[in-house]
């Protein structure tokens, strides 16, 4: 049984022969919790053997999507491959959500109930001069009981968190009219405004890296102030990680696009990044309110 | 009851208050709350003992009647609305039955308003400290340590049969009968748990919050726990004692308890001899430090060797100050700010001059008062 | 290098892969050698690949429960330091849930899942393998923390904050490993849905479906929901080690108990992980034997969806001595105890199963029965667990060691072994031994008692867990669960001497096609051992989507 797709007739399901990516990349993986583990401990030999394993595994994973791609464009996949593609970039989608929830739900167990108790008329057996009130509210505040953490100023959203936010629903847009040129077969538009996209999502990423900059030397805000300090760079750290993967994913399929990949009818590639990229604007969005507004 | 097992080679016998030989239900209750929680266990059990017979007489009625071998043709009834929509309303309306008497017990438990005494209870790695907060006896405050005794028995891997085996502290804490007792806990590295289960009490002591529980106990005599939240190495070593006296006991031991606590309060500015110092730096060392560094100070494994050790070696006192008021946390060594300046002066100069090290430094309690600020 | 195939239509796998005509035979055909299992991206072979690394898993962590007991013999240290000892519970406890019960139940997936659906293999083929792959270097790491400076990590398998932040560089390694443990088990999970979800073969609708696929794909939702929240709370720890955040460190603000709320908004769901497919094991075994369709099979689907929904609002159960305000612990116990209803609906679905059968006790359902039975008891000690004024007194006893063990040992680790007796002729091709089985049966149900009924007694009496001594009274029966746990455990080496080990070098009689009358479903359909390749175009089905008719 074949199922007729644009390349041909593709198998009913196609399943690779044996691969040596998949022990190959974990033959990564390996040096890099190693190395990592070990580096943080202080040896230096930890920081090689990190850098030899993201290399390996970086390497391994070109090999492996240049196969995957390969098939792709030679046809072997059918439509139920790319339903299973769709399912899994869903459920993938869904996995990274769960992880945001852990640090989001800190931020507000933090906020709304231990930094409270701590400051609570029970609990001051025990820091008898701490006053309950998040670094955001009150200015000068630092919601550490034991007053080890230096003073901090906290970041508002005027006007850079307000500026990456106008970026990141413009790189939407943009990546919304890529599809549609996409789809309507206008591979010159959909390229210009990939590169839109992509440029959107580097400028995001500098404006971070400023906005960064600025707090530890102007506003002395750093990982290490308390527990605001760490929801802080935490969030908004693996948010601007997630960004630069993101960014990463589209680059590769406008490279792609240059390539001549994708048909106007079959482009899982790209709508799987694109859905990628929604995501992370989704959840930059939850960050802008809760973090910066609130 | 005598050990089945073991025969005479282990003569133990029950211990009032604390564990009973071979004993295979919860404690015999001295406080409401405990007597409650017996109820509901028995009353849970019971129930759960007719459900499970139930159950399982069906199983094994079918088990033994509908066999092949004897002769059983399988019936093809595969569904029926009526008794699935049964098993699930009848055990809904059991579980219902269980959390209405669970439910006010809960209540009660939870109410530690209205107490006659409020001590609280720090957890450090590894002993209790306790501070009488409220009440009679307020201002009270002292450690209970495991007795250094079985803490070596246990090494030794064959320790004497004893009653309280790893149960003895050296101060029990002291509270009167029919009195309402809240407990108010806290700890300073890790996080502990206060149980004594003749009170039917259990409550986590968590390091930089307060958490609350209470009894009131109703018969006089002596109750044991155990730390029941892991708390690293000496985990099980930091036992609780609970002494509840009669009120007029309890008023003697307070008066006798100030008494020495004035008698023992150490002038921070009095400047030591240092022989008197290391003399009592070696108690204090037996007392807090030898369950890890070891009494020879060779420490073990991840825990640090102190004789020969360069920063007691070390000219610059400082360092090993420093330690001492603020831990190592990452390494395991807490923070012993909770002792008197006398006593880490004590200490200190203990272990500069103990063993190997034959330093002659000695730290006086004023620098400790002044490393502090 | 992954080869690729050309677009053919191949006939079905059913009737043995030699049948096929291809054009391209190298890649076709199975793999030899090394390269066969280090390359593998079939399902089958990936599924053997899973099932031997659990065992070997179930080995050391059992090795280490061992060690446990042996020290716990008698009152006194006789073996190893209360450091190491804590070291050994941590370690017996993550190997096992993370090395053991989990992968063997994927393991079970990959084998069964395909087969059972009509499916040619599992959606991600690579993936699949590199899920098998990932666990490897994550268990490397976590056995070689033994050996790095301060011990492995002591801190309790729940990893509690602040004592994580006191241990040494092995904690390190520990959460890495878990990190990629997390990432192996959410790609499986990924394959295990799509797969379920898009690659049934037409006719298999999905209340037609086998009620281990449907264990497993509720299972693979609650493993993508909540192993990235455990990943959070890890990296948390990680930072609070090392980089200075203070989200465990009440003196920047940050809260220790948050640490717990995390871990258990996984936790509770996770050891629902260890029993759904378990269930769905046991529900192909008691209609096989009591040659009688399952009982309420769609109230097994709701009973099952309803375990898991419920499980991800009761995770503080766990937290009742943490001091939470009256309503919480009331929420909680009430949310915990409602989890009775459904798991009851289960039990009484087996029972009805059994009820007018002709009922016949081979070994696998000699265990899936023993599972009902033990798991009931867990079960039950569980639902006292929830009443939150007894768990007052019974949290972190021996009590809870008592109810987990009989849920996990007599739970999940019996239904996997009724699964090797049941499936294991399906993919070996020999039939194991009646009398070994039974032999395995009845000395693991004998001494699993023997070793973990009396730490009832011990934990209502009030001994508190992760403890390398005890007061004397609680001697005696410490021994006795000391002498259970070496029976317990040298069943398991006769299990893997006396079965695994003929069953792998293909000794013993043939086995059929169908070795159980009254079996349902497409792994029957295929011979035994069933073939490299099956179900290459998907198989057309009747109306029951239990045989193939064309
Ligand atoms: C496979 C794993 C598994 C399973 C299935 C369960 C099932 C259950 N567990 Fe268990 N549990 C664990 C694994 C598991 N548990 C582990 C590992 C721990 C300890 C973790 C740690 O601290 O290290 C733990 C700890 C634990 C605690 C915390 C104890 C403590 O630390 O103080 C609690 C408290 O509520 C609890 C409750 C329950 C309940 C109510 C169920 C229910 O799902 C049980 C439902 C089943 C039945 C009730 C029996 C069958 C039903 C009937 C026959 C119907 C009729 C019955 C009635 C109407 C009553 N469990
Ligand atoms: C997930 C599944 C699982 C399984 C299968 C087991 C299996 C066993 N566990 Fe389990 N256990 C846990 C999960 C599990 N455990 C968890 C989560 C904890 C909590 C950890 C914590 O507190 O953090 C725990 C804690 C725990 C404790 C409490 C430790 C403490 O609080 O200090 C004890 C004590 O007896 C124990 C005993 C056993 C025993 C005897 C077995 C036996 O069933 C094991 C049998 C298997 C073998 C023995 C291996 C096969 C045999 C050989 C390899 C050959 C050698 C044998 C001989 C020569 C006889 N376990
Ligand atoms: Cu303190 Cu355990
Ligand atoms: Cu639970």
């Amino acid at each position: 049984m074949s199922a007729a797709t644009t390349s041909g007739s593709a198998p009913y399901y196609f399943v690779p022969g044996p691969s040596r990516h998949p022990v190959m990349a974990a033959i990564g993986l390996f040096f890099v919790i190693l190395g990592a583990g070990q580096w943080i401990n202080g040896h230096q030999w930890g920081a090689y053997s990190l850098a030899f394993g993201l290399l390996w595994w970086a390497f391994v994973l070109k090999q492996w999507f240049g196969d995957a791609i390969r098939e792709s464009e030679g046809g072997l996949y059918s439509d139920r491959i790319d339903v299973s593609f769709r399912w899994s970039m869903g459920w993938f989608i869904f996995s990274e959500v769960m992880f945001f929830a852990a640090f989001f739900g800190a931020l507000y167990w933090a906020r709304v109930f231990s930094v409270p108790a701590l400051g609570s008329l029970e609990n001051s057996l025990l820091w008898p001069d701490f006053k309950a009130v998040w670094p955001s509210v009150v200015a000068g505040a630092t919601a550490s009981p034991a007053g080890t953490v230096e003073p901090f100023t906290t970041i508002g959203p005027w006007p850079l968190p307000t500026i990456n936010t106008a970026l990141l629903l413009t790189s939407g847009v943009t990546l919304t009219i890529a599809h549609h040129a996409l789809i309507a077969g206008n591979r010159a538009k959909t390229i210009a405004f990939m590169w839109a996209t992509v440029l959107l999502g580097v400028v995001f990423l500098f404006v971070q890296g400023f906005e960064y900059a600025h707090a530890y030397k102007d506003l002395n805000l750093k990982l290490s102030s308390g527990i605001f300090g760490s929801t802080f760079f935490m969030l908004t750290g693996f948010h601007g990680f997630h960004v630069f993967v993101g960014m990463l994913m589209l680059l590769f399929i406008t490279i792609r696009l240059h390539k001549g990949h994708f048909t106007s009818e079959r482009h899982f590639g790209f709508e799987g990044s694109a859905w990628y990229w929604h995501f992370v604007d989704v959840v930059w969005l939850g960050l802008y309110v809760v973090v910066y507004w609130m | 009851m005598t050990a089945l097992a073991t025969g005479s080679a282990l003569a133990v016998n029950d211990l009032k208050g604390g564990p009973g030989v071979n004993q295979i239900n919860l404690h015999e209750p001295v406080t409401r709350i405990a007597a409650d929680q017996m109820w509901l266990h028995n009353f849970m059990l019971v129930i759960c003992l007719a459900i499970f017979v139930a159950v399982f007489g069906v199983m094994f009625y079918s088990i033994f009647k509908h066999r092949k071998s004897k002769g059983a043709v399988s019936a093809n009834f595969h569904e029926s609305v009526a008794v699935e929509i049964a098993w699930t309303v009848v055990p809904l309306l059991i579980v219902i039955g269980m959390a209405l008497p669970a439910t006010k017990v809960v209540v009660a438990m939870k109410d530690t308003t209205n107490a006659d005494l409020t001590i609280k209870a720090t957890g450090y790695q590894w002993k209790w400290g306790y501070d009488y907060l409220k009440g009679e006896g307020e201002g009270i405050g002292f450690l209970a340590t495991l007795d250094t005794e079985q803490r070596e028995a246990s090494n030794s891997g064959k320790p004497e049969p004893v009653d309280n085996y790893l149960l003895k502290v050296d101060n029990p804490l002291v509270v009167p009968v029919d009195k309402k007792v809240r407990i108010i806990t806290t700890a300073n590295d890790v996080i502990h748990a206060w149980m004594v289960p003749a009170f039917g009490v259990k409550q986590d002591a968590i390091p930089g919050f307060v958490r609350d529980t209470w009894f009131k106990a109703e018969k006089i005599g002596d109750y044991y726990g155990q730390c029941a939240e892991l708390c690293g190495k000496e985990h099980a070593y930091m036992p609780i004692h609970v002494k509840v006296v009669s009120a007029e006991d309890y008023t003697k031991w307070v008066e006798g308890e100030k008494k020495k606590l004035a008698a023992k309060a150490d002038d921070p500015s009095k400047v030591w001899e240092l022989a008197a110092l290391v003399a009592r730096g070696e108690k204090v060392y037996a007392a807090n430090c030898a369950a890890c560094h070891k009494a020879d100070g060779t420490g073990a494994g991840p825990i640090k060797a102190l004789d020969k050790s360069a920063i007691v070696l070390d000219a610059d006192k400082s360092k090993q100050i420093n330690i001492l008021l603020n831990g190592v946390m990452d390494k395991g060594m807490p923070a012993w700010k909770q002792l008197s300046d006398t006593d880490i002066a004590a200490v200190i100069s203990y272990t500069k001059n103990a063993w190997s090290n034959k330093t002659e430094q000695i730290v006086q309690p004023a620098e400790i008062v002044a490393a502090r600020k | 290098m992954s080869a690729v195939l050309p677009p053919h239509g191949a006939v079905g796998g059913h009737a043995g892969h030699d049948g096929h005509a291809h054009d391209d035979h190298h890649d076709h055909h199975a793999p030899t050698g090394w390269r066969r299992w280090v390359f593998a991206t079939n399902h089958k072979d990936i599924g053997t690949l899973y099932l031997l690394f659990s065992f070997t898993m179930l080995m050391i962590g059992g090795i280490l429960a061992l060690c446990i007991r042996a020290e716990l013999f008698q009152p006194g240290l006789q073996f190893f330091n209360p450091e190491l000892f804590n070291q050994f519970t941590t370690m017996h406890g993550l190997i096992m849930v993370f090395g053991a019960i989990m992968p063997a139940f994927v393991g079970f997936a990959n084998w069964m899942l395909p087969l059972q659906i009509g499916a040619s293999d599992m959606a991600f083929a690579r993936m699949n393998n590199f899920s098998f792959w990932l666990m490897i270097p994550a268990a490397i790491m976590l056995v070689a923390s033994f050996f790095m400076p301060g011990g492995a990590p002591a801190a309790g398998w729940t990893l509690y904050a602040p004592l994580t932040l006191q241990m040494g560089p092995s904690m390190d390694a520990g959460i890495f490993a878990m990190h990629i443990l997390g990432a192996s088990s959410i790609m499986g999970s990924i394959n295990i849905i799509v797969t379920i979800l898009n690659m049934r073969a037409p006719g298999m609708t999905l209340m037609k479906m086998p009620m281990f696929a449907w264990t497993w794909l509720i299972t693979a939702y609650l493993l993508i929901a909540v192993m990235p929240v455990l990943a959070g709370a890890i990296t948390m720890t990680l930072t609070d080690r090392h980089f200075g955040t203070a989200f465990f460190n009440p003196a920047g603000g940050g809260d220790p108990v948050m640490y717990q709320h995390i871990f258990w908004f996984f936790g509770h769901p996770e050891v629902y992980i260890m029993i759904l497919p378990a269930f769905g094991i046991v529900s192909q075994i008691v209609p096989a034997f009591a040659r009688k369709k399952l009982f309420g099979y769609a109230s097994m689907v709701y009973a099952t969806a309803s375990i898991a929904i419920l499980s991800f609002i009761v995770w503080a159960h766990h937290m009742f001595a943490t001091g939470m305000p009256v309503t919480g612990q009331l929420f909680f116990m009430y949310a915990t105890m409602l989890i009775a209803v459904p798991t009851g609906v289960k039990i009484f679905n087996w029972l009805a199963t059994m009820w007018r059968g002709s009922m016949t006790f081979e070994v696998p359902m000699l265990w899936a029965v023993g599972f009902i039975f033990v798991f009931t008891m867990g079960g039950f000690t569980g639902l006292i667990c929830a009443m939150a004024p007894i768990d007052i007194q019974i949290q972190d006893t021996y009590y809870v060691v008592a109810h987990f063990h009989y849920v996990l040992v007599a739970g999940s680790l019996y239904a996997l072994f009724a699964g090797v007796y049941y499936w294991g002729p399906k993919w070996s091709g020999v039939m194991y031994s009646e009398f070994r089985g039974k032999v395995h049966f009845w000395g693991s149900l004998i001494f699993f008692n023997i070793t973990f009924f009396p730490m009832h007694f011990l934990g209502l009496a009030g001994m508190p867990r992760r403890y390398a001594d005890y007061p004397m009274q609680f001697t005696d029966f410490n021994m006795i669960a000391s002498v259970g746990a070496f029976g317990f455990g040298l069943m398991q080496v006769y299990f893997f001497l006396f079965v695994v080990v003929p069953m792998m070098r293909g000794k013993g009689a043939k086995a059929p096609q169908k070795p159980w009358e009254a079996a349902e479903g497409l792994e029957w359909e295929v011979p035994s051992p069933a073939p490299f390749h099956t179900f290459e175009t998907p198989p057309k089905l009747d109306a029951s989507a239990t045989k193939i008719i064309g």
